[in-house]
């Protein structure tokens, strides 16, 4: 078993131009890791992460968009499998970290904690799914994942983490949008 | 029970028009999870026309996300669904069209609707709370029932994009 932050750690220095979307406690943690304008936090409808990284990827297919997704968010718009595979953006990367709880929500378990990710996202049709339990293994395989054509998929099977401060304002700060709108649409 | 007034108490409308309107408002995307009302008037000819891509999705909400991650990169979509996906998607609607103010533009049918009745005067409890609830939420909203409303379209998406601010339009007519 992984720890979340651990893997963000590892995936940071992969990170260049891509746009990266969080949402709740994967954003909480991926904003401190790495602070960063092409950063896209989404709070207040949970589980639409996955879609607002498809709208970013349909709208600028020359940048690559990471998806940072959590198991309780997924499970609120698991459909979003299914249309990101029909739409198959090449230039998506969808990874949920698996912990089985609602974080953000208390801790709670998700309805069935074992549910296999990996494996709806292979039989909704991504081009590449993964499934990582050990930080290993990730470290030496995030590079390629995040070079492949899309849709790629990756469940990451973490530990639930520490409490965490979710900073909702931060997170949901209007500036940092407008930057963000700024800094994706800047052509090279 | 009261009656549309003017010209939406009778009349035709021309899903070709419509098409046309949206076509001319600079949108490139139309986002959708099928709805009788406009099946085959908007949303079989939309399938079928290269200058709109269509994206199929699986529940209603989707949408909302899609089209505010493609408004952060100039790209403008419409989203046609039904008014119990519209009902379903109320919380996405509040969070990022209203409170993110994202430029939302959602284009609903009005399931088992009376065109010759005006929305708020319908029988039908969903269809009756659709303009009060867009209302209580700041949503501009404007009928669609005959040809000559089509010409409200491309203004309000205009605006809409211009002010990034949601807009609903409430199809109460299949069209033809």
């Amino acid at each position: 078993m992984m720890k979340r932050d651990e893997c963000f750690r590892v995936l940071a220095r992969h990170i260049t131009d891509e746009a990266v979307v969080a949402t709740y406690s994967s954003a909480v943690d991926w904003v401190e890791i790495a602070p960063r304008v092409l950063n896209y936090t989404s709070i207040g409808a949970m589980g639409l992460d996955s879609s607002h990284g498809l709208g970013l990827a349909l709208g600028r297919p020359d940048k690559r968009v990471v998806v940072l997704q959590g198991d309780g968010s997924l499970l609120m718009n698991l459909g979003s499998l299914v249309t990101i595979a029909a739409v198959a953006p090449k230039n998506l990367i969808h990874l949920v970290t698996h912990n089985g709880t609602y974080e953000a929500n208390g801790g709670h378990p998700i309805p069935y904690p074992k549910v296999d990710f990996a494996g709806a996202a292979r039989a909704a049709g991504y081009a590449a799914v993964y499934d990582f339990s050990n930080i290993d293994v990730f470290t030496q395989q995030v590079g390629y994942l995040l070079g492949q054509d899309g849709p790629v998929f990756a469940t990451l099977h973490v530990e639930p983490s520490k409490a965490l401060t979710y900073d909702y304002p931060s997170l949901y700060d209007p500036a940092k949008r407008r930057a963000f709108k700024a800094a994706w649409q800047a052509r090279d | 029970m009261p009656g549309v007034s003017g010209a939406a108490a009778s009349g035709a409308l021309n899903g070709g028009g419509i098409i046309a309107a949206i076509k001319s408002s600079g949108i490139e995307y139309v986002l959708s999870v099928p709805d009788i009302v406009t099946s085959s008037g908007l949303l079989r000819p939309i399938a079928q026309d290269p200058e709109l891509r269509l994206i199929r999705v699986c529940k209603e909400d989707e949408c909302i996300g899609i089209a505010s991650g493609l408004s952060y990169c100039d790209k403008r979509a419409l989203i046609l669904i039904q008014h119990t996906g519209f009902l379903d998607s109320l919380n996405a609607i509040r969070g990022i069209a209203v409170e993110y103010k994202q430029p939302i533009c959602m284009m609903v049918g009005l399931l088992q609707h009376d065109p010759e009745l005006a929305p708020r005067a319908s029988p039908r409890y969903g269809v009756r709370i659709v303009e009060p609830i867009l209302d209580d939420m700041g949503i501009p909203h404007h009928l669609i029932g005959v040809d000559a409303d089509v010409a409200k379209i491309q203004p309000a998406i205009d605006k809409a994009y211009a002010e990034s601010a949601p807009v609903a339009f409430l199809v109460g007519r299949s069209p033809t």
